[in-house]
């Protein structure tokens, strides 16, 4: 993944606008949009990773049940965590001259080629959850993705909520459990959270120990097992995501510790499991990282078809969970 | 062989090329590492009835890659190698709990022994299609077993859709999460396992006819040992293994991550057998090398995660080991670092050695005398 800050920021060649078929629901059969003329729909063409987790699967369903309900045209196709299938079907995408190209980057570089074709080809790309890098900033519209710097400094703020509501005093031990090495995500997340701590809790709050637990239940489970007898005083959990604090739960368990309550733990993420386990008291807070972007995406690709601009960086909208929210928001989790 | 002069000195040598006395030293030498870092390391007490301390938590979350590599030890020595196991640990886990997260009362014990009787059937049809390539097809055994090492993972997520499954099955929890006797269970089946592997290989001739097969596949055959018939055994067992080591992963943390578990695990279980003094050329084995081998891989894990190596040198660290691991293993480095003390003995190759030339027939019976050959 790239470094999303990375971005240029310039205006941005936009297609001109083709028939539009309307995007709302109750602008189906026929009746035109408030935007369009035409009675087309508009074809996009999408093309995802793969299928590599729960969060991707959830992010593919997302895209294809958002198209569905804006009455577009999806052409989708899955990459297979590979640059030359992606490549190829950006391709095939321009000679089917869809109307707007979204895709999320399986890598970084080596996109300037093809995304000059469809350049040339005046189609819009719009990237979506991971960016490109490229001189040329003219080569794509918009992301629209999670900031995950932004995710770490929720992160810190929502456990001053949590330890203010556990009425915490004294030193806060803290224990990170951080994602795959050199992954954006942990890097940024790490980042976000220390921004804070060092901005407004310098003398109170510190890091005893952190550690990779990539991202697995078994990382976090193990990792924290070690941790609790290494630095048997930690009392606050930060995870980098669900899984990692799910496994870390069962080994504070082990250690005959209540998560939630000896060890509070707040994680970034919202899979389904881990609002299970916040509504078992067992995770304090929740910092959403949001794979449901089809809905903002299909907005963006409106805007663009329409000949309208939009920012370079479309942010993914997230929420923060606190305990009394868990039972309240978990059947409402779809991935 | 030499005698030496004084009686100590002669006890020394005998320790020194006990074929474990290298794996030992080092895995007491990283415990000891610990100490300074974490004062009560070696502390074990009681928590909700059951036994708590680092040293528990390295044998239960050690379990899985002790029963791969007991597996692999079999199958290196027959000169072959299994990379497969991860997949199968996959395979195994994804198969069992969505079996088991498809039923009304995942508690129903019934319905676990099925599930896992399912998952361990899955895993002993990925041993005999590896034993039938390598041993049928005449197919060498790093490209036959690749082909389950690569799809398998991809069918583990076909199994589990690509989710993680999650499962709330207490007895299910039992085998690689769960205590007994104060004890995690995972123990007593590592120990049931092991105390298994080594009686039918040492108590029978079993041992000697794979070391032979090992050693020289065709002279095995002339002199009327059934050798392909043995091969397809040790793949179907080292899969049984890595099933079992399946079951354990995903019930430690009650999910089938089809992506994540056992990832990397054939390599570990490798680096296990080779850090027990088995070689990697067939012939001749050590099952007790390899648990203690298994252990220093899983005390060098748990070391780093306690003495807070930075995330970005864990590897680093972790090859520094075992480069120091595998080299103190070397006869050769050590006659010329340490001098003749610890050096190779004539005669008879000294256990412990990783780069020992191929065994012969004669070598092996001599690793194992009390072997009865019918």
């Amino acid at each position: 993944m790239l470094n999303r800050r990375n971005f240029l920021t310039a205006a941005v060649g936009v297609a001109a606008a083709a028939g539009l078929s309307a995007c709302a629901k109750e602008d189906e059969g026929g009746s035109s949009g408030s935007s369009g003329g035409g009675s087309k729909k508009i074809t996009l063409g999408f093309s995802q990773v793969g299928s590599e987790s729960g969060w991707r699967s959830a992010n593919t369903d997302s895209i294809k049940s958002a198209a569905k309900e804006a009455g577009y045209n999806l052409k989708f196709s899955d990459a297979q965590q590979k640059q030359e299938n992606q490549i190829s079907a950006i391709r095939s995408y321009i000679a089917q001259k869809v109307d707007v190209i979204a895709f999320s980057p399986v890598v970084v570089t080596g996109w300037d080629a093809v995304l000059k074709e469809a350049k040339a080809a005046k189609i819009p790309v719009i990237l979506t959850d991971r960016s490109v890098e490229t001189k040329d900033e003219s080569l794509f519209v918009t992301l629209v993705g999670s900031d995950f710097t932004d995710e770490g400094r929720r992160a810190a703020k929502i456990l001053e909520k949590v330890l203010d509501k556990a009425g915490h005093k004294g030193k806060v031990k803290i224990a990170q459990l951080e994602g795959t090495t050199g992954a954006a995500p942990a890097i940024e997340r790490a980042k976000g959270f220390k921004e804070i701590m060092d901005a407004e809790h310098k003398d109170d709050w510190e890091i005893v120990v952190t550690q990779t637990g990539d991202f697995t239940r078994a990382g976090g489970k193990q990792v924290m097992a070690a941790f609790l007898q290494s630095n048997p005083d930690i009392n606050v959990l930060y995870a980098h995501n669900d899984d990692m604090a799910i496994g870390a739960i069962q080994s504070i368990e082990a250690a005959g510790k209540k998560p939630g309550k000896d060890i509070l733990i707040v994680s970034v993420d919202g899979v389904k499991d881990g609002f299970v386990a916040m509504s078992e008291g067992k995770i304090n807070a929740i910092v959403e990282c949001n794979p449901l972007l089809g809905p903002q995406l299909m907005e963006v690709v409106q805007t663009v078809k329409d000949g309208g601009t939009v920012e370079r960086w479309i942010k993914t909208k997230e929420s923060d969970f606190m305990q009394d929210q868990a039972k309240d928001a978990l059947p409402t989790r779809k991935y | 062989m030499s005698t030496p002069s004084a009686a100590t000195t002669s006890r020394w040598r005998a320790l020194t090329h006990h074929h474990l006395f290298w794996p030992v030293a080092v895995l007491v030498a990283l415990l000891l590492v610990n100490v300074p870092f974490t004062p009560d390391f070696f502390s074990i007490k009681m928590t909700d009835g059951h036994l708590y301390g680092s040293l528990v938590s390295i044998v239960l979350f050690g379990s899985p890659l002790i029963l791969v590599a007991v597996g692999m030890t079999l199958v290196i020595a027959t000169g072959g190698i299994d990379l497969s196991v991860g997949a199968v640990v996959a395979i195994t886990g994804a198969l069992t709990c969505s079996y088991i997260s498809d039923q009304a009362d995942q508690n129903a014990l019934s319905a676990v022994f099925l599930a896992m009787g399912v998952g361990l059937v899955a895993a002993v049809v990925c041993g005999l299609w590896n034993g039938f390539l390598v041993a049928r097809m005449g197919i060498q055994p790093i490209i036959a077993t690749l082909i389950i090492m690569v799809a398998g993972r991809g069918v583990a997520q076909l199994i589990t859709d690509g989710q993680i499954i999650t499962i709330n099955s207490e007895p299910y929890k039992l085998i690689g999460g769960g205590y007994w006797l104060t004890l995690p269970f995972s123990i007593f089946v590592v120990a049931v396992v092991v105390a298994v592997t080594v009686a039918l290989t040492r108590r029978t001739a079993l041992g000697l006819l794979v070391e032979s097969v090992g050693g020289n596949a065709e002279a095995s055959r002339l002199v009327g040992i059934r050798s392909r018939r043995i091969k397809i055994m040790v793949y179907v067992f080292c899969a049984l293994c890595a099933g079992i080591a399946g079951l354990m992963i995903s019930s430690n943390t009650s999910a089938a991550d089809g992506n994540n578990a056992g990832l990397w695990i054939e390599l570990d279980a490798i680096l296990a057998v080779v850090i027990g003094g088995t070689s990697l050329l067939g012939g001749r084995f050590s099952i007790g090398g390899t648990v203690i081998g298994a252990l220093v891989i899983q005390t060098l894990t748990t070391t780093i995660y306690t003495i807070g190596v930075p995330t970005q040198t864990n590897l680093v660290f972790k090859a520094v080991v075992v480069i120091v691991v595998c080299l103190l293993q070397s006869p050769k480095f050590r006659a010329k670092v340490f001098g003749a003390r610890f050096g190779p003995r004539s005669g008879a190759a000294s256990g412990g050695s990783a780069a020992a030339a191929p065994a012969k027939t004669v070598t092996t019976a001599e690793a194992a005398p009390k072997m009865e050959v019918s």
